[in-house]
């Protein structure tokens, strides 16, 4: 065994790839439970991935045999229907535990210096994971599989000039088709998941380059014993692979919980119109994505002309008159102003569809930006005054509050609590640099608690 | 973090119970129902039933007879014997006696695959369905249905359930209520029993959209035993392992 490892060592860093990122890795010793949902993530994908090779053996993608191939799986092929629900309850897991390690991150301050690139190519992981998410919804051929298809990817219409052939180009056809099923079958199961692992390979890389962050916001590599090893530091394994153990069996029993007991999550995890296949006479009575999508869908119906005058306009006239009464530089007033200009004439020049497509673009890449928009000296929530906690707690609510308004029709209080909390999401991200500016923080602590 | 979980909790607690509410329209409210797939001799009743009275206009594509012999203790040769009536075949899938196109010439639309209705629909809202048929005079073929208004279908089991007319009542907004169904002609069945069967068919209908529920329960109850022994096994691994790290 020893001359097999000197062996493979001689021709590959084996012993050197394993003490680097593993049993002399020196993580934080002060992980709490919110640092158990990086570990369960890489567990969800390969979940995804393992019953996804298993579907993908009896799925047939071809719009008049999908359907009928899915209730093959869940019938006759054996265990069929332990691997669907494993994949479908999976995918909701797999953002539950997204969702709460990104908000980890908020509360820890995880995305600054000098994790900014761990978070960024976290924000692409989510990206691509919406976008497999996404697709794989297509595949079941369901009524609410093709509808909810047909209306996402119909939204790129609304956009200026290159929106109608962009449609055209990603559903390869006029309408969703057999077209669309087959190319987004192929991107579902090959491109996106090899781009996934890729990313994850990236994340990790960085992160071991800049070792983790922990509840306490303090860098461990600040205080080092005379090997050079950080004191609050403690090898990655045996203690958190025995630690994130603990984890994964505590979280495999909630996931064994739905998977056997409420696949169907009352309608949030498979939805009741995709049990009838997909029937292009027939629209659903409510179009609405599944639950992971409904925050940024929300955000989507809300902007309506009246958002755009009542709310929006001043929010943005509002931001720029804060810039020029609170920053220096005569650059920045300058650039803030000439966006602020394009912005409000754009208000006015493009429909109010345009800019729900827009705004739900960016309500995504301004979480590229966090690093940037909070200038905080502090970084967990344990030092931070006031401000930041009670930003983070309305932004986390009203969050909530967008995902379940998003499942009801846009229409009366439902569409006031979108709108509300479109304006509150904006609010919190350009809103950063000013409350983290004036927010009073604590001294942070030398060592961690 | 703590006061963070509770605020998550509570937030999400409640809707999960939202999202199903008023499967039966704006007109009328569902019926519970018990359904109990333990039950074998109401799922039997139930098969019995859907074969002999829905699958004669209805497919239900997904499913095998043999499969459901099998699930249900039903022998091969019973299968054959009683159920069999589109096919010859007990490994064929149940398709419908009635060719399609032959149903929409008489309806005006063909009878949707009811393999997946549980699933879609729900089962209280097909309990209410199947004892909600009223007379209707205005509507092509005599019937109507409080939770599906305009139906195609017409009351396949009249002679059971006999004929009953439906009162609605404006509420103040003035939007028409059902308030309750007055008998027009007693049925062969005496309403106790007619609903007994209705329950029998809605059980059987849950069975049908999904047969592996019944072994997932039992299966889930032993993984999740399992995973309590591994997850306990775990921790004192872990606090083994800690218990020098301070
Ligand atoms: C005479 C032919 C016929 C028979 C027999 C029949 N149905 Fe129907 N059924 C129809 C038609 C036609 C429709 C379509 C109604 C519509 O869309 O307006 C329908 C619709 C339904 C629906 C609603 C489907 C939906 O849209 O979700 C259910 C549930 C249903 N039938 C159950 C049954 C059951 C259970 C039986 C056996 C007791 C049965 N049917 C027997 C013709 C029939
Ligand atoms: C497939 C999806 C993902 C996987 C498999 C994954 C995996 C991991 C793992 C294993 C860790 C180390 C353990 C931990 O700190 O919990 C980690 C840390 C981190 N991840 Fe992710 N991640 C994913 C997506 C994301 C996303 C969407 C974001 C946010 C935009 C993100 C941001 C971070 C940050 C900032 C850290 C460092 C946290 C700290 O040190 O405090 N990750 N990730």
């Amino acid at each position: 065994m020893q001359k097999l490892l000197a062996w493979v060592d001689q021709r590959f860093p084996l012993t050197k790839v394993w003490e680097e990122h593993v049993s002399k890795y020196y993580a934080p010793k002060n992980f709490n439970f919110w640092y158990y949902f990086g570990s369960l993530a890489l567990l969800m994908l390969v979940i995804q991935i393992l019953s996804g090779i298993f579907l993908t053996m009896h799925y047939k993608p071809d719009t008049s045999l999908a359907f009928a191939s899915v209730e093959y799986i869940m019938r006759d092929v054996p265990w069929g229907w332990l691997i669907r629900y494993l994949h479908s309850t999976g995918a909701s897991f797999f953002f539950i535990v997204i969702y709460l390690h990104m908000f980890r991150g908020l509360m820890y301050g995880s995305y600054k210096g000098p994790r900014e690139l761990v978070w960024i190519l976290g924000m692409v992981l989510f990206v691509a994971l919406m976008a497999e998410a996404f697709m794989g919804y297509l595949l079941p051929w369901g009524n609410m599989s093709y509808w909810g298809a047909q209306v996402i990817i119909s939204l790129f219409d609304a956009l200026p000039f290159i929106g109608p052939s962009l449609a055209e180009w990603l559903r390869g056809d006029f309408v969703v088709s057999d077209a669309t099923l087959n190319r987004f079958f192929s991107l579902h199961v090959i491109a996106v998941p090899l781009l996934l692992a890729l990313l994850v390979f990236l994340h990790i890389v960085a992160l071991h380059k800049v070792g983790s962050n922990n509840p306490d916001g303090v860098e461990i590599k600040k205080k080092k014993n005379a090997d050079g090893l950080p004191l609050d530091g403690i090898p990655f394994h045996p203690y958190y692979s025995v630690k994130d153990t603990v984890g994964v069996a505590g979280f495999l029993i909630l996931f064994a919980a739905a998977i056997f007991f409420a696949p169907e999550m009352w309608g949030w995890f498979l939805e009741h119109d995709n049990f009838t296949v997909a029937n292009i006479l027939q629209t659903p009575p409510e179009i609405k994505p599944l639950w992971y999508f409904t925050p940024f869908y929300s955000i989507l119906r809300a902007t309506t002309d009246d958002l755009i005058k009542y709310g929006l306009l001043p929010f943005v006239l509002a931001l720029t008159a804060l810039t020029l009464v609170s920053v220096r530089e005569l650059k920045t007033k300058g650039i803030v102003v000439i966006i602020a200009g394009f912005v409000v004439a754009g208000f006015f020049g493009l429909e109010a569809k345009v800019w729900g497509v827009a705004l739900m673009g960016l309500s995504l890449i301004l979480f590229f930006f966090l690093p940037w928009l909070d200038r905080s000296p502090v970084k967990s929530i344990r030092y931070r005054g006031w401000k930041y906690k009670t930003a983070l707690t309305i932004f986390t609510i009203s969050f909530v509050m967008l995902g379940y308004v998003g499942t009801q029709p846009a229409e009366g209080i439902y569409k006031m609590c979108a709108q509300i909390g479109t304006l509150v999401y904006f609010a919190f991200f350009l809103l950063m640099p000013w409350i983290s500016t004036y927010d009073k923080t604590k001294p942070v602590p030398e060592r961690v608690t | 973090m703590k006061k963070l979980l509770v605020v998550f909790a509570l937030l999400t607690a409640p809707a999960l119970g939202w999202a199903n509410e008023g499967a039966c329209g704006q007109v009328a409210k569902c019926d519970p129902v018990k359904v109990d797939l333990n039950d074998k001799p109401s799922l039997q009743r139930g098969a019995r039933l859907f074969m002999n009275y829905c699958l004669s206009c209805h497919s239900a594509s997904y499913m095998r007879y043999n499969r459901l012999g099998q699930d249900l203790g039903i022998s091969e040769e019973l299968v054959e014997k009683n159920l069999l009536f589109a096919t010859d075949k007990v490994g064929d899938l149940m398709s419908a006696v009635m060719p399609k196109a032959d149903a929409r010439a008489w309806f005006g639309t063909a009878p949707p695959d009811l393999t997946l209705e549980a699933r879609a629909r729900g089962p209280e809202w097909i309990y209410t369905y199947l004892r909600s048929f009223y007379r209707d005079d205005k509507s092509p073929s005599g019937w109507n249905n409080t939770v599906f208004p305009n139906v195609a279908m017409p009351h396949v089991l009249y002679e059971w359930q006999g004929s009953q007319r439906a009162v609605f009542k404006k509420n103040d907004k003035g939007m028409a209520h059902f308030e309750k169904f007055e008998v027009e002609k007693p049925g062969t069945m005496p309403p106790k029993e007619f609903d007994q069967s209705m329950r029998d068919l809605t059980n059987f209908m849950v069975y049908l959209a999904e047969p592996a529920k019944l072994e997932r329960y039992k299966i889930g109850v032993y993984v999740i035993i399992f995973l309590a022994v591994f997850f306990v096994l775990a921790y004192l691994l872990k606090k083994e392992y800690w218990k020098d790290i301070h």
